[in-house]
């Protein structure tokens, strides 16, 4: 764990006998079983395993767009499985950031709009959301490639886009997907340090899906999958 | 959302301008042939259209048209003319015949044989000549499509004998009128030297035209005729709908144009079902990233909507303007003389490709809608 990183505060993610099932009838696959977990504010939280152990399908549950079978998701304090469908996106809306793998940018859009889209979707009239999506790349160190398209960009400045997506609209949870997948080993590391920097704030947890073990080390707390159930939870990794 | 939705299509310019291309060529095809086809099938009635003067056309019972004729009586134009409500009535004459044309060729004409004493039936517009030229020997007028026929270009005909019939005519006047359905060159000339210029049978008389008094509806005379002397009347428009309606009944035009107005609609639909799906395919993992961050189903469809009628807004606008210029463009061909655009058209070309924005903006956005927002982390 990195000196700088604040106390953990009160959980502000609890996940109650979460159960997944995928298909129908005899085909019926059980990806989760049962499983139980607080995740804390403050914390920067990485979720790891082997591919199929099932951390996309838990990080898909705990952002709201990925039905459990069974159990129960509180996040700041709201059973989001108990919301309707609408009350859910509009939690998502308000509440959550998204970094993608392959960051999933509008390719005809700028980074600055892109990174807007959160605003623009919760009713922001253009010029302000363009505004504020700048400010946030400016944070990021990438003003100056504000008005760019995806595709004149690195892999390294579109994910700071997404970044700056994922936090234009300030939200109290941040989930990331293999954030640093598709790029090196020093872009990758750029990136983790900003998601450190930026993202992470006493009021706003951040959890990562990976297994990019170049990064590990940056990680405040790192809850390892395997074959659907948690195996370890600590501070550091495990033999991986 | 609809600027980003707008930004996210026009972007794509390739799609972009494959989508507008599908719904202006749609468009084009559909307003083109629907024009070309109204008026082609309206050419049924310019000989009624043409003698604008008489609003009541009697004739036998089993005439059809004005090109499908059973000669009159020459009694019954008294007969029409003692009918009460009845203002004047005059006899026209309507009769095929062959012309010798100055570079020796034959040409089937039409003869049109109009009152001696009053010229009704005669066009209105004369575009060389005056009417008092149709009083001397053997004079003709003809039409100005015609002159272009038989004539060369840039040559008067007026003063120019012919063999018609293997009679003396002589033109001395050219008239506007719009084209017959079989395009022919008509001739117009007094009844009594029409007589002349086409022999037959007993009965030479084709229609009586008459007026209806003040007071009168041209219904309540023709109906009038008929009770008092058995014959067949019907008004202008009537007359002039029973001409349409022979072609429709009588030709394969309806189904030929139906077929590629059909043809241009699936090809539209195809074109743009097509793009719009591959567009929305290129797309599905930002539509999905979108539904993941936030944007409701609600605002998914709009963005879609906003996507579909730009796409048809701006195509039908192209497709018609080309039809519309053609259709223009080739007025002054004789082919196309006396064509215009009912507004009918634009609007049921309007409905069409809103029924094909609707249909392919539908089949789009199911993909888009089954699309799991959760399908994104995969």
């Amino acid at each position: 764990m990195s000196a700088e990183t604040p106390m953990p505060k009160d959980a502000a993610i609890s996940l109650h006998n979460i159960v997944k099932e995928f298909g129908a009838g005899d085909q019926v696959i059980r990806v989760l079983h049962g499983i139980d977990a607080e995740i804390r504010s403050g914390e920067l939280t990485y979720l790891v395993g082997e591919s199929g152990s099932g951390k996309t399908t838990m990080i898909s549950i705990i952002a709201g767009i990925l039905y459990p079978t069974k159990g129960s998701v509180n996040v700041f304090g709201q059973d989001i499985y108990s919301l309707s469908d609408n009350d859910l996106v509009k939690f998502r809306l308000d509440t959550i950031g998204f970094i993608f793998q392959q960051y999933n940018l509008i390719p005809t859009l700028t980074a600055a709009e892109n990174a807007a889209v959160p605003l623009v979707a919760a009713g922001m009239k253009r010029a302000e959301a363009v505004a504020r999506g700048r400010d946030m790349l400016d944070k990021l160190n990438i003003a100056d490639q504000a008005d760019k398209l995806p595709r004149q960009l690195s892999g390294g400045q579109q994910q700071r886009v997404a970044i700056s997506r994922a936090l234009v609209h300030e939200p109290r949870l941040v989930v990331c997907d293999e954030p640093t997948a598709a790029l090196d080993a020093k872009s990758g590391r750029r990136v983790m340090d900003l998601l450190r920097e930026v993202a992470l704030a006493e009021e706003r947890t951040v959890i990562i899906v990976t297994h990019d073990n170049r990064v590990f080390d940056l990680a405040d707390r790192i809850l390892v999958m395997e074959d659907g159930r948690i195996t370890h939870d600590g501070t550091e990794m495990p033999d991986y | 959302m609809t600027w980003i939705a707008i930004r996210m299509l026009t972007g794509d310019r390739q799609k972009f301008f494959g989508l507008l291309f599908g719904v202006a060529f749609s468009a084009l095809l559909i307003t083109q042939q629907l024009t070309i086809f109204l008026n082609l099938i309206e050419r049924g009635a310019t000989a009624v259209y043409n003698t604008p003067a008489a609003n009541v056309w009697v004739m036998d019972p089993v005439t059809r048209t004005t090109d499908v004729v059973l000669p009159l009586p020459s009694t019954a134009l008294d007969k029409v003319r003692s009918v009460q409500g009845v203002d004047w009535a005059v006899p026209m004459m309507r009769a095929n015949a062959n012309v010798r044309t100055p570079e020796g060729d034959l040409e089937g004409v039409g003869v049109v044989g109009i009152d001696d004493a009053t010229l009704i039936g005669l066009p209105s517009k004369i575009i060389e000549g005056s009417r008092e030229a149709l009083y001397e020997p053997d004079s003709v007028f003809i039409d100005e499509v015609g002159a272009g026929r038989l004539f060369p270009p840039g040559t008067s005909p007026i003063g120019e004998r012919l063999e018609l019939n293997d009679r003396r005519a002589v033109i001395r006047g050219i008239v506007d009128i719009n084209p017959s359905f079989t395009s022919t060159v008509v001739f117009y000339t007094r009844y009594s030297n029409a007589l002349n210029f086409v022999p037959g049978t007993r009965n030479r008389m084709s229609f009586v035209l008459a007026r209806s008094a003040e007071g009168m509806t041209p219904k309540q005379v023709a109906t009038r005729i008929t009770a008092a002397t058995g014959l067949k009347a019907r008004t202008r428009d009537e007359f002039a709908k029973d001409g349409i309606d022979f072609i429709i009944e009588n030709t394969g035009i309806p189904i030929n144009f139906g077929i590629t107005v059909a043809l241009g609609f699936i090809v539209g639909v195809a074109i743009v079902g097509l793009t719009f799906s591959l567009f929305i395919r290129d797309n599905i993992k930002q539509f999905g990233a979108l539904k993941a961050i936030g944007v409701t189903n609600n605002k998914i469809r709009l963005m879609v909507a906003a996507q579909a009628l730009l796409v048809g807004i701006v195509g039908y606008g192209f497709g018609v303007l080309a039809a519309v210029l053609f259709i223009y463009g080739f007025e002054n061909s004789p082919e196309f003389k006396g064509f215009y655009v009912p507004w009918q058209i634009p609007l049921l070309t309007a409905v069409v490709v809103l029924v094909m924005i609707l249909l392919t903006g539908w089949l789009a956005l199911r993909s888009v809608l089954k699309t799991e927002p959760a399908e994104v982390f995969r």
